[in-house]
């Protein structure tokens, strides 16, 4: 497996430079074309890496566009050529399909709403007030992130069918806000903080409202931070299986990643050009909209944690 | 879930205090807090409450079907601990976890490492590359991962069998053995853990200043001291929470482990705590005590970490 090699570039390579005094900084021109060379090896090594990296993923599109005969040929087809787009279709005239991908949207639609209100009135709280507790909500925020929620699925279950809520969407949109607002909050908090409050109060000066102030001024300056949570939480309601799985026993309420391992259970071992259309066709969206708003993302996520 | 992400806590700048709102009552700022804190309780608490009650009580399929839950004791504690299977299970998972993170955690740091030290183009591939890795829904990566380990037409016993002439892998099966199925599963969990801590630890690497590291070169430390006596120290706060949150994930795992056995391994053989708390969901006493004893021992492996963070951050 070429995908876990890469253990052996921990440390730096070694540019036997020794120990470099002022003097010895003055690089010669031996030393500077040594550090070079080094430095177009790492990049030949990164660009391996990100090469096996990658592949899993290729692979999944290459399968996709393969018909049955040469996904069970002797040789593997390496590329899509002479491909077809049967496996595609047959996937998106799958009823289920589009049923699963309601339930999905439904789902990921009310996490995002709930959560980013409800998380951003507390980063407001948090970042914005000093109050008794304050510091005892933030600790609760950091230890609620650590419990292993996985752990907890049977005891959700039970408590939301006492409910009425096991095969509903409001069930399992409840189990995903609850389990991605701790990480929202702390991460809305750094943007909350990261806009100076004499911002506003400037524009109170000049005669806006308090209220007034607040979404004329921090509010728009706050939408990276609301497009970076929103982004994260999209991701996991999207994307998570377990509680989807305890959660959603009906067929009639399957959400993708359900929808996908059913494919695969019926398909295994006969099709897999049908399985890795399937998948392919719930990955990519997804990953599009991730390389999409990445770079923003992660700036959230350090801003979180660097402004207190 | 599984994608918290890196909070980086112990580079909060010390001593900035949130701005004070005199001319607001107090009782605003617990107003905005009650919606996230009730539906927090409601959803996570509540039946972490729950669960740890109904450990202490039997309760099957009688009691699903309207009977009053019997109060136990420890009954459901002691059968469970006195099971040599579970001790099995326990360590099991424990040491999967360990290697997983242990893995993850290695190949992380050298690919932000690796990053940090080639040009533009290279890191920008390698970057985009463990993106796509890293935004691959996880059903769809089990399934990708399923067929590159098939038996009949999978790539990777091709491969093994073609290009490195292994003729005997030809036709391996991948996920019978419990070892290889370990194997199989350390994979594909280190593949889509990797790209989470290769950027967390290169956003840190990119916070360790300039002036520090020049500092230190012109003061005769060789690039091996600057890296293990600078960049190490310096970025110690990232690595931390990252690997608490590795650790956290792989005592846990549950969807990778499961889909590989729907996938036709022994389930017996390759039950992880997740799975196995799964495989009670009748009997959800027993299954209650199990995910308290899986609490329990997350809580030893990270208690003392998490002690330690918290003392060094600032809130």
């Amino acid at each position: 497996m070429s995908t876990i090699s890469a253990p052996t570039t921990v440390g730096p390579a070694p540019t036997n430079v020794g120990p470099a005094r002022l003097r010895a900084a003055k690089t010669s021109e031996a030393g500077r074309s040594q550090s070079r060379m080094s430095r177009r090896l790492l990049s030949a090594l990164a660009v391996v890496v990100a090469l096996a990296w990658v592949f899993p993923i290729y692979w999944m599109v290459n399968s996709a566009f393969q018909p049955l005969n040469k996904l069970q040929a002797e040789n593997p087809a390496w590329l899509p050529i002479g491909g077809t787009i049967s496996n595609i279709r047959r996937v998106i005239n799958d009823g289920t399909f589009w049923q699963a991908m309601r339930t999905s949207l439904a789902v990921v639609v009310l996490v995002l709403v709930a959560a980013l209100i409800f998380a951003f009135l507390a980063a407001l709280a948090v970042s914005r007030f000093r109050f008794r507790g304050r510091k005892s909500f933030i600790l609760a925020i950091l230890v609620v992130q650590m419990i292993p929620a996985e752990g907890l699925f049977i005891s959700q279950y039970q408590v939301l069918d006492g409910w009425g809520l096991v095969n509903k969407v409001a069930g399992l949109a409840l189990v995903y806000t609850a389990a991605i607002l701790p990480f929202t909050i702390w991460m809305l908090r750094g943007f909350v903080a990261g806009v100076p409050i004499e911002l506003e109060e400037a524009g109170m000066v000049d005669g806006l409202s308090r209220v007034g102030a607040f979404f004329r001024i921090t509010f728009p300056l706050l939408a990276p931070g609301l497009v970076a949570a929103g982004v994260f939480g999209f991701l996991q309601a999207w994307n998570e299986y377990t509680l989807a799985l305890v959660v959603m026993t009906d067929p009639a309420q399957r959400t993708l990643p359900l929808w996908l391992q059913s494919l695969v259970e019926s398909n295994r071992a006969t099709d897999w050009g049908v399985v890795m259309a399937g998948s392919a066709v719930i990955a990519i969206p997804v990953i599009a909209f991730f390389l999409l708003v990445q770079g923003r993302m992660t700036s959230g996520l350090v801003s979180g944690a660097v402004k207190g | 879930m599984a994608a918290t992400a890196p909070t980086i806590p112990g580079t909060a700048t010390p001593g900035t205090i949130p701005p004070v709102r005199r001319r607001r009552p107090r009782m605003g700022a617990y107003a905005l807090l009650v919606p996230a804190t009730v539906l927090i309780a409601v959803a996570l608490g509540y039946p972490l409450v729950r669960q740890f009650r109904i450990s202490f009580q039997e309760y099957g399929l009688k009691q699903q079907f309207g009977a009053a839950p019997e109060w136990v004791g420890l009954q459901n504690y002691t059968d469970l601990l006195s099971d040599s299977y579970v001790w099995t299970v326990i360590a099991r998972s424990i040491a999967f976890c360990l290697v997983n993170a242990a893995v993850t955690m290695l190949i992380g740091v050298a690919l932000a490492v690796l990053m940090q030290r080639v040009g533009r183009g290279a890191r920008i591939t390698l970057q985009v590359s463990l993106l796509l890795a890293w935004g691959t829904p996880v059903l769809a990566s089990m399934t990708v991962w399923q067929w590159l380990f098939d038996t009949q037409n999978g790539v990777i016993n091709w491969t093994l069998a073609n290009v490195f002439g292994l003729d005997s892998w030809a036709h391996h099966s991948w996920i019978i053995q419990p070892l290889s199925f370990f194997f199989v599963a350390t994979v594909i969990v280190v593949w889509m853990s990797v790209p989470f801590v290769a950027f967390s630890v290169y956003a840190g690497l990119l916070q360790v200043p300039e002036e520090t590291m020049e500092a230190a070169q012109l003061d005769g430390a060789s690039p091996r001291q600057r890296f293990w006596g600078i960049t190490i120290p310096m970025i110690r706060p990232v690595l931390s929470i990252v690997l608490l949150l590795q650790v956290i994930w792989d005592l846990k795992v549950f969807t990778q482990i499961y889909t590989l056995q729907r996938a036709g391994a022994p389930t017996r053989d390759t039950n992880l705590l997740g799975t196995l708390i799964y495989s009670y969901s009748k009997d959800f006493g027993t299954a209650g005590a199990l995910a308290t004893i899986m609490l329990v021992i997350t809580l030893a492996l990270t208690g003392f970490y998490i002690r330690q963070m918290l003392k060094e951050d600032e809130l």
